[in-house]
């Protein structure tokens, strides 16, 4: 009897999660569709799993349209590359520091961490310093710098793996051979931090993968040249509202991709996450529970 | 206080400040980088708090424009969007933090009773996938089926019923359809959170009940729930201390900004945005700004001395 209430809860939980992953994946399925369906059966029968006619027109016009698409995808290229890199070097080498038990002021530079992570100016004042004393406005550096590049809780997450998985005897005995700090971080603590390096960088990078916020803020049309997938996906969607509340604004319909294009856009911007993403989908997990339970 | 004693054994061998100073630097230098972005992206911007109490011109920048003491905050509170925009802040991230802890929590047991090990991989692969996407991306996808012309379910729904429906015009199916969305995002994300703890557990307390002949019910209830209560309290103590955020991309993105919407879309941080970006009000985005800046950090503080009360390993600092 024991064993059959097991097989119950058993089967239960299988089909729950069985139909909870269907729910899941299935947007992400229709979505692939609808980039392959004929526009005008959309336009009539509406997107579905199983449209009359298939296409791949839509694709046509991202190859037409590759001078400002795949600029798009260089441009999230390379901010992912530049952030991600940038990001993962600066937080260990402060982690690093931080790490030092004996380190002069140690409680205060903690504390400037974790200040971080409770209180900050908001969108106003961030805005407006980084555009009128840094001057990012429609620059790459606006897309890479603001709020991405660095996160309490990483630099903590980093500090506490540095105090507690590379033993201290290791950085002991390379000084007694009379290396340097340089080379204790770059040959000892590095090497030996790959799993949270790796983690870390894996979350940032898609950060700035999936970031179109500071598109938002730092460009606008002069900055139409740096925009990244997501700023495209989303200039499109503005362009939408925007014919939607002034039927006889300066954007003309034609100008814009049609449904279809739109959701080939979109699946063309999420495949490289759906390509990586199974291979590394325990890395992203253990991310994501570290970022949440103190470590 | 581990700090301090951590310094005595320093003293001691000390040998004069210059060799001290001369053996820090490189750790110094390593984390400098580091320190002078925090100190730019984090800590200069506390100077513009003083926007919300100026009448703010861009060509003047914040030091030279006029102060004007409470005005942008008596002009925010006499429009409706100040009170829609707190009660829709609030409402949603209160009840979707109990949904989303009730969720994550059935969930993340749930996958624990799985034992086929590829299903169960499988399971969390699938269901953490909404995740990993931009709110962008995943507005395109409630578009697939809810636009007007060519939505899923808008078309079945015509076919079906005779009726259009525009979902992108009328306020009342957005409760529902943000907190869907919400959820269909969030709810790997906190099952994973969930598990985490899960399998910290003891297997041996589990054993144990079946063999006093407990049934799984009550072993959820009687061992799993009360164990995973330090977890469960402190996310949320966090969301708690998180409530007066909003997501900005689900609220900005999935409901397309569309304006007879926002009764029940608009939240402090669209609000932000709009008035900052689209209407050109810099006083009155700065005034919501501060207060959620403000509040916000009353609010994480309180959470967290409750938590430490209540359980000191629980605490965020």
């Amino acid at each position: 009897m024991k064993s059959q209430s097991q097989k119950r809860w058993q089967i239960a939980a299988n089909v729950i999660l069985t139909i909870s992953s269907l729910l899941a994946i299935l947007p992400f399925i229709l979505l692939i569709i609808a980039s392959f369906t004929d526009e005008h059966v959309a336009m009539t029968d509406g997107f579905s799993y199983f449209p009359r006619k298939f296409s791949t027109a839509a694709f046509g016009y991202i190859s037409q349209q590759w001078a400002m698409i795949g600029r798009a995808y260089l441009m999230t290229i390379l901010v992912t590359a530049i952030g991600t890199s940038l990001s993962v070097i600066f937080t260990a080498m402060l982690a690093y520091m931080l790490s030092q038990k004996k380190l002069p002021g140690r409680k205060i530079l903690n504390f400037f961490i974790v200040f971080t992570m409770l209180f900050n100016g908001g969108v106003v004042p961030t805005y407006v310093m980084y555009v009128k004393t840094f001057h990012l406005k429609n620059t790459i550096w606006g897309l890479v710098i603001p709020n991405l590049l660095m996160s309490g809780f990483m630099i903590m997450l980093v500090r506490n793996y540095f105090e507690n998985s590379v033993p201290a005897e290791l950085y002991e005995a390379a000084r007694i051979d009379g290396a340097g700090e340089f080379y204790n971080f770059f040959h000892i603590a590095l090497p030996l931090s790959v799993p949270i390096l790796a983690t870390s960088g894996l979350m940032t990078g898609l950060a700035y993968w999936n970031d179109w916020t500071n598109g938002l803020y730092y460009l606008d049309n002069k900055g139409k040249e740096l925009y990244t997938i997501q700023n495209i996906l989303n200039n499109i969607n503005e362009n939408i509202q925007f014919l939607a509340s002034n039927a006889t604004g300066g954007v003309n319909i034609g100008d814009l991709p049609t449904t279809t294009v739109r959701m080939a856009i979109a699946f063309v911007g999420i495949l490289p996450v759906l390509i990586i993403y199974p291979f590394f989908q325990k890395y992203f997990a253990k991310g994501l529970a570290m970022g949440a339970v103190k470590g | 206080m581990a700090g301090k004693k951590n310094e005595k054994p320093e003293g001691g061998n000390k040998k004069s400040f210059g060799a001290a100073f001369l053996h820090w630097l490189p750790f110094y230098l390593m984390g400098a980088p580091g320190l002078i972005y925090i100190f730019i992206n984090n800590y200069m911007p506390l100077a513009g708090l003083q926007i919300a109490f100026k009448n703010f011109n861009f060509a003047k920048g914040m030091w030279d424009s006029p102060w004007i003491g409470f005005k942008n905050f008596e002009f925010l509170f006499k429009s409706k969007d100040a009170f829609v925009m707190v009660r829709n802040t609030l409402a949603y991230n209160i009840a979707w933090i109990f949904i989303g802890m009730f969720v994550g929590v059935s969930a993340a047991i749930l996958l624990n009773e799985v034992q086929n090990a590829v299903a169960k991989k499988f399971y969390q692969t699938a269901i953490l996938l909404p995740y990993l996407m931009s709110m962008v991306v995943i507005a395109y996808l409630v578009y697939a089926y809810l636009s007007p012309s060519s939505g899923l379910f808008t078309k079945g729904i015509e076919r079906l019923t005779g009726n259009t429906i525009q979902f992108y015009q009328e306020p009342r199916w957005w409760p529902f359809i943000l907190t869907f969305v919400h959820e269909w995002r969030g709810i790997g994300f906190g099952m994973i959170l969930y598990l985490s703890s899960l399998l910290g557990i003891d297997p041996g307390y589990y054993e144990a009940a079946s063999l006093d002949g407990a049934t799984k019910w009550q072993q959820i209830r009687l061992i799993t729930i009360p164990l995973l209560k330090p977890t469960i309290l402190m996310l949320l103590i966090l969301n708690l201390g998180q409530v007066f955020r909003s997501d900005f991309g689900l609220f900005y993105q999935v409901p397309m900004m569309q304006a007879p919407l926002f009764p029940v879309t608009q939240t402090i941080d669209t609000y932000v945005y709009r008035a900052l970006m689209q209407l050109n009000n810099v006083g009155m985005s700065a005034a919501a700004s501060f207060i959620q800046s403000v509040v916000g950090f009353i609010f994480i503080v309180t959470a967290n001395k409750i938590v430490s009360k209540l359980d000191e390993n629980s605490a965020l600092f």
